[in-house]
């Protein structure tokens, strides 16, 4: 691990040149970072960059095909255990929602700690209901998410990430599909979740929350880290050109 | 809320620009032309029928058959016509029953296995559907008839599995089991156990109750009927049922359960090129439940079986049971194709009986009718099916 000279005791992810190829087309470029507990990193970059697929590698949701990545001390490989056990650290929330349409908004959520962590229903049911109180939606814990709003939905599946009680939570475009007055009730349950201690890796575009929240701010272009730095140093002063672009063009509407 | 409106709102609308009119006016028409339709076809019908000195009636179907059947429920060529085409009613349902069931299995393994991630499992699954979906079926039926099961050895010479089955040109022959008189015992026995597993079902459901957890409820009275059904076996004096082995009897196999070669054949036949179809039906279900569903089961931990199950599954379901239902239908009347190789189903022996009595038109309607039926019932318990998944969740 001779080039990971910034990861620490403290790494709950460590990335060591993760190559990915989708066929022919090289994806990811070799990433190299780490991410320490409680951190809170939001990734960006322009379509296509490859931050989507970079941050699916960490629950092996993709596989890279060259390089190391660790998580919470469990290697990302083949081994159907490890896999397993990846799945139970690691919640992830999606830009489509994909809640089940067929479960109930409550059932949704049960659903993984009843099968896989064996729970007893009863408990699975108050702590999901618990869930649902904290992310603000209790009320609806008997509806199918085709009857409640996408921000409800994409609270709902927050929750249902959570149920399994992971040191990890992995946001991939939050809010990229909501309408924009659901936005914000989203990004309040992630300032709450932020400010709670969780490890959360997002990739997003809400640059005033990336601002706000994270400790760090990683840019990606091409499959590569282009420049990864403090939201303050980021957004003010910018090393890279194409990050200066990047930041022209956002923060300009 | 008085508004003022235009005088001429109440205008008289001309009648062949209104549409209220128009609407009764054109179902009027149709209504006539299908009546006329009707009329000619059925005057026609009935000069023909004058011609060839016959009137409509069922009468015939008390008259003696006169011929005969090569299997099904029992039959003599002395029994009426009714009976005779009731044994074909029969036929027809049994072949249809057995190759829903069959093609139904085969279909879900086939459909899942045409998307396995195994190269090879997937591409055969795809060769089996193409090579069955693309010939014609009456093509297939013929060839497991007559290239297949009649070059099987003959009967002096028959396949045999395990001392008790036989396969030969003359078909298929299995063990049939007979009750002795220790089968009482042993029914005495089977209830005991039939209690006793009550009991623990409900035990272990209480159990599962009390733990909250998801499970077999029949985990433990599963075995415990086994293994009381067994002690039962060895303790009943005399064995409570025999097999009766299909045995060799001068020219040809008796005793034991004989499927015939016409049966076979049709049934291979059937459930061969439907099952093909199914599988389609299965893997486009499938795969009408988006990636993201698999992807948020994976990431929240639930296994591959499980995300199957739980996930897909119900969902693909609901997207299988329409087609589902035509493809039982298709195998139903496609059935009837048994004419090509002397199995008597209703077709064949409808058809038999109106070159004998020459009263087509109304054993043309029963056949029909009967057909009809058949149908009929099976979508009504398919929609039904349907309906029940569709309000689950």
């Amino acid at each position: 691990m001779a080039d990971l000279e910034n990861s620490t005791d403290d790494s709950i992810i460590i990335c060591e040149d993760v190559h990915k190829w989708f066929d022919d087309f090289h994806v990811l470029r070799g990433i190299t970072t780490s991410f320490e507990r409680a951190e809170k990193v939001v990734i960006c970059g322009p379509s296509g960059s490859g931050k989507s697929t970079f941050i699916r590698t960490i629950n092996r949701l993709e596989t890279h095909q060259r390089g190391r990545i660790i998580v919470d001390g469990i290697e990302l490989s083949d081994d159907l255990r490890n896999i397993e056990r990846i799945r139970q650290e690691v919640g992830m929330v999606f830009q489509q929602f994909n809640l089940f349409p067929h479960l109930t908004v409550l059932e949704n959520i049960t659903l993984s700690p009843i099968w896989v962590k064996k729970t007893a229903r009863s408990q699975a049911e108050s702590e999901a209901l618990a869930l649902l109180e904290r992310v603000g939606i209790e009320e609806h814990a008997h509806k199918l998410p085709a009857q409640i709003s996408g921000g409800q939905q994409q609270r709902v599946a927050i929750a249902r990430a959570l149920a399994m009680q992971p040191r990890i939570m992995l946001f991939d475009e939050p809010t990229s599909a909501l309408d924009p007055e659901m936005i914000n009730e989203v990004l309040d349950v992630m300032r709450e979740l932020a400010a709670s201690g969780m490890t959360m890796l997002v990739v997003t575009h809400e640059m005033g929350f990336a601002r706000e929240v994270a400790d760090r701010i990683i840019f990606m272009d091409e499959g590569k880290i282009v420049e990864e730095a403090p939201p303050a140093v980021f957004f003010d002063n910018p090393q890279n050109e194409r990050t200066q672009l990047f930041i022209s063009q956002t923060l300009q509407h | 809320m008085k508004n003022r409106l235009p005088e001429n709102v109440s205008e008289k609308i001309p009648f062949w620009r209104d549409i209220r009119v128009l609407r009764v006016l054109f179902q009027v028409i149709f209504l006539i032309g299908v009546v006329l339709l009707a009329g000619i076809l059925y005057t026609n019908m009935l000069r023909g029928l004058r011609g060839l000195g016959l009137t409509l009636n069922l009468d015939f179907l008390n008259d003696e058959a006169g011929f005969g059947i090569s299997e099904g429920i029992a039959y003599d060529p002395s029994d009426t016509y009714l009976k005779a085409f009731w044994v074909g009613v029969v036929n027809t349902v049994k072949v249809s029953i057995i190759g829903i069931a069959c093609a139904t299995i085969l279909g879900l393994v086939v459909g899942i296995a045409r998307l396995s991630s195994n190269w090879l499992v997937r591409n055969i699954a795809a060769i089996y559907i193409e090579c069955f979906r693309n010939i014609p079926l009456l093509l297939q039926i013929l060839f497991w008839y007559t290239t297949v099961i009649l070059q099987l050895p003959s009967v002096r010479t028959s396949f045999t599995f395990f001392g008790s089955v036989f396969i030969n040109q003359r078909g298929i022959y299995l063990p049939s089991p007979q009750p002795t008189s220790g089968m009482k015992i042993w029914l005495g026995c089977l209830a005991g156990g039939l209690i006793v597993a009550a009991i623990l079902y409900l035990v272990r459901l209480r159990k599962l109750q009390q733990l909250e957890q998801p499970g077999f409820p029949a985990k433990w009275a599963l075995p415990a009927f086994l293994l009381v059904a067994l002690l039962g076996w060895f303790l009943t004096p005399g064995k409570p049922f025999t097999l009766e082995l299909p045995a060799l009897r001068g020219f040809n196999f008796g005793g034991g359960i004989h499927l015939s070669p016409e049966f076979s054949a049709l049934l291979i036949g059937l459930v061969m090129y439907t099952g093909a179809f199914i599988a389609e039906v299965v893997r486009s279900g499938i795969q009408s439940v988006v990636r993201g569903q698999w992807e948020a089961a994976r990431a929240i931990g639930l296994n591959e079986f499980q995300t199957l199950r739980l996930i897909v599954l119900p969902q693909a379901f609901r997207v299988i049971a329409p087609p589902l239902t035509s493809q039982y239908l298709n195998l139903t009347k496609n059935s009837s194709l048994a004419v090509a190789i002397g199995f008597p189903d209703l077709f064949n022996i409808g058809n038999t009986m109106m070159n004998q009595t020459g009263q087509s038109i109304p054993i043309f309607a029963m056949i029909m009718m009967s057909y009809l039926c058949i149908s009929l019932t099976t979508s009504a318990y398919m929609n039904w099916y349907n309906r029940r998944i569709n309000r689950i969740g």
